[in-house]
């Protein structure tokens, strides 16, 4: 199901279904990836997507399993969005040989070929390039598939992002270029980086469409990608869709995020993605309560089975640390 | 006398020159009031210095760098933090290409009086893209100078001169090493490049060392005065230009040389001393040459795998009982 979405009533409740369970498994597993975190299980440091769920679900919701993704340090969302199992994203973060990459990449690093996720980077800017080889190697090979290129606002200062866009745009390569907005890279506030509002503005640059979205009202951006899709799988080239969105938590680890006012955070917990969509969906009575219940013991069921395969399986073995160098 | 961090001399040399000096000034992402730098190395210095001079950045590594040199030939004396030391690889044009060669190329027309400081190094568990050693890429371009320090007291005085000279420097820091303490004088210290520091002195064998390197270094030579082996640790302090001589005369004195560097094996800082060594001195060695280094991977992220790979006292060991 692809295209615009004029309202809720023209989505099968599946998909409705779906959309609600992919957000709240992403808000699960943050959760319980920051639990553990403070119960010193998670090595080396975290970067959470709660608040941002819309972003990822509502592109990911448009995509077949073929299609590609590219991600970010903050990437786990993007990762059950596009289908890849919790159990091993979790076991992957807590550095365990179950995990996606052998423990080799952890939360930062964190792919699954089989699902079409084609790998978080924690250089920041450094997959926007990497989405468009994807582009360029689906029109070689004549497919319709499509890139999704997800990155932070502040990333879009590197020259990658100059120099990628506008590589895809002369090629009209099949890419989604998803902007997530979250107003803050690190401590660095985006109006003192650039002095545009939109960063969907530096499409124009590049001869392409440019679009703002309510990054956390999921059916908008799920309308939004959808168009870009479209479009991408028709050969016309590539779409820049900006989400408008905030995390919930500091950048890292323990940051405390002092640098933001406290009436904006609290201004956007109230835009909570998650809960917006609930009350959309009980409002138009597209799900009862009890649906949402059911959907969400369900979710939670299956992370705590996540945790626990993470958390019983074992570390890899040290001298796995020389394997996988060279193919 | 006075002990303080590896991070508060550092910014304690940022200060100071600052203070003295109109021209010097601070870029780099996140430095300023808000985070005071990834690591805090800068904070406050926004406060007393502003952020005219203290420049918190966009995300744009390559452009950081390059306005640096373009500041630096034109009348300032730039210091530019790149949060991590595998991003400067985003900024390598600019630092190989450009600030390395531009003396050389335009026949000394200029100079290019930059500091790059970053943080290199493993240990935290973040993996492949944040614990690299890439201290050898920088030996390998001439025009650069390395620096390398392990002490809050070298850390400091290398500072104030690769901010006071006029050559473009990599100023390697290790991200292990902030938070150590050591002594550091109150009053005003420069130390020059070029000039190795021997940590410890023996007889029986030498161990030249570099950042947090040294520190294992000198644990391991503990142990092993236990059992009675006399171990000299020898600290270049700076990578280029390299302290030949105080490396060689020690060789001389020990007739045994361990090399131990956190970075990859093959063409690195090891490969360099020790063939330095074969080069001039092999005559005065009892035993071969020994390297402890990174066994030519990628940083894992997992613990175990991560222990596995970046050299440990118990290797240090290992190699010097091999060669005693
Ligand atoms: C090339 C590069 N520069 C700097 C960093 C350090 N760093 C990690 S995340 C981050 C902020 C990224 O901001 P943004 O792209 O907006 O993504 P967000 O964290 O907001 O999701 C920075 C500066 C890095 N990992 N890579």
């Amino acid at each position: 199901m692809i295209g615009v979405v004029r309202s809720l009533m023209e989505l099968p409740k599946e998909k409705l279904v779906e959309m609600y369970r992919k957000m709240f498994e992403i808000r699960s597993f943050e959760e319980k990836v920051f639990e553990l975190y403070a119960q010193n299980m998670v090595p080396g440091t975290i970067h959470l997507y709660a608040g941002e769920e819309a972003v990822a679900v509502g592109v990911c919701s448009n995509l077949r399993k073929n299609d590609y993704i590219t991600s970010t340090h903050r990437g786990h969302g993007h990762c059950i969005a596009k289908g890849a199992d919790p159990k091993k994203i979790m076991a992957e973060i807590l550095g365990k040989k179950t995990g996606y990459c052998k423990g080799k990449g952890g939360s930062m690093h964190i792919a699954d070929f089989s699902v079409g996720m084609l790998g978080a980077t924690a250089v920041v800017g450094a997959g926007i390039p990497i989405a468009v080889g994807a582009g360029l190697s689906i029109k070689l090979r004549g497919t319709d598939q499509v890139v999704a290129c997800f990155f932070g606002e502040g990333a879009s200062n590197q020259g990658t992002f100059h120099e990628g866009i506008n590589l895809a745009a002369i090629w009209k390569l099949p890419v989604l270029f998803i902007c997530e907005n979250n107003l803050y890279a690190m401590g660095t506030r985006q109006s003192r980086v650039m002095l545009i509002k939109n960063i969907a503005d530096r499409a124009a640059a590049y001869g392409i469409p440019g679009v703002v979205v309510d990054g956390n009202d999921v059916l908008a951006v799920y309308e939004a990608a959808g168009k870009a899709v479209e479009r991408a799988r028709k050969g016309e080239g590539p779409t820049l869709i900006e989400c408008k969105t905030y995390r919930h938590k500091g950048h890292s680890r323990i940051d405390p995020a002092k640098y933001r006012p406290r009436e904006e955070v609290e201004e956007w917990l109230r835009k909570d993605p998650i809960k917006r969509f609930k009350e959309k969906l009980l409002k138009e009575k597209l799900l009862s309560e009890v649906e949402i219940q059911g959907i969400e013991m369900e979710v939670t069921n299956e992370i705590e089975k996540a945790v626990k395969f993470a958390v019983e399986s074992p570390y890899p073995k040290p001298e796995e640390a020389l394997e996988d160098v060279y193919a | 006398m006075r002990r303080i961090t590896y991070r508060e001399a550092l910014r304690e040399a940022l200060r100071e020159e600052m203070r003295r000096d109109s021209t010097v000034f601070l870029l780099g992402e996140d430095i300023g009031r808000y985070w005071g730098g990834a690591f805090k190395v800068t904070e406050g210095l926004a406060e007393e210095f502003g952020d005219e001079r203290v420049r918190d950045t966009p995300i744009s590594e390559s452009a950081i760098v390059g306005t640096a040199v373009g500041a630096a030939i034109t009348g300032m004396r730039p210091v530019a933090e790149i949060m991590f030391g595998d991003l400067t690889t985003l900024a390598m044009d600019q630092i190989a290409n450009q600030a390395a060669k531009i003396r050389y190329m335009f026949g000394g027309q200029t100079k290019v009086p930059l500091v790059v400081r970053t943080p290199f190094g493993a240990g935290v568990n973040i993996a492949a893209h944040h614990s690299q050693s890439l201290e050898a890429w920088y030996m390998h371009v001439p025009g650069l100078y390395v620096a390398v320090p392990s002490t809050p007291y070298d850390a400091k005085g290398l500072l104030k001169s690769a901010i006071r000279g006029n050559n473009p420097v990599i100023f390697c820091e290790h991200k292990l090493l902030y938070p150590i303490e050591g002594e550091v004088p109150e009053e005003e210290y420069t130390i020059p490049f070029g000039v190795a520091d021997i940590k410890r002195e023996g007889s029986d064998v030498t161990i030249v060392a570099t950042m947090y390197m040294v520190h294992k270094a000198l644990k391991a030579a503990e142990e092993l005065e236990g059992e009675g082996i006399s171990v000299e640790v020898v600290d270049p302090r700076t990578l280029t230009p390299l302290d030949k001589n105080a490396i060689i005369s020690s060789v001389k004195k020990t007739g045994r040389l361990v090399v131990v560097s956190e970075d990859c094996k093959t063409a690195g800082v090891t490969a360099e001393i020790a063939a330095l060594v074969a080069e001039e001195a092999i005559d005065y060695l009892d035993a071969p040459i020994k390297r402890v280094a990174e066994p030519d991977t990628p940083i894992p992220f997992s613990p175990p795998l991560e222990e596995y790979v970046i050299p440990n006292e118990k290797k240090i060991i290992k190699a010097v009982k091999e060669v005693v």
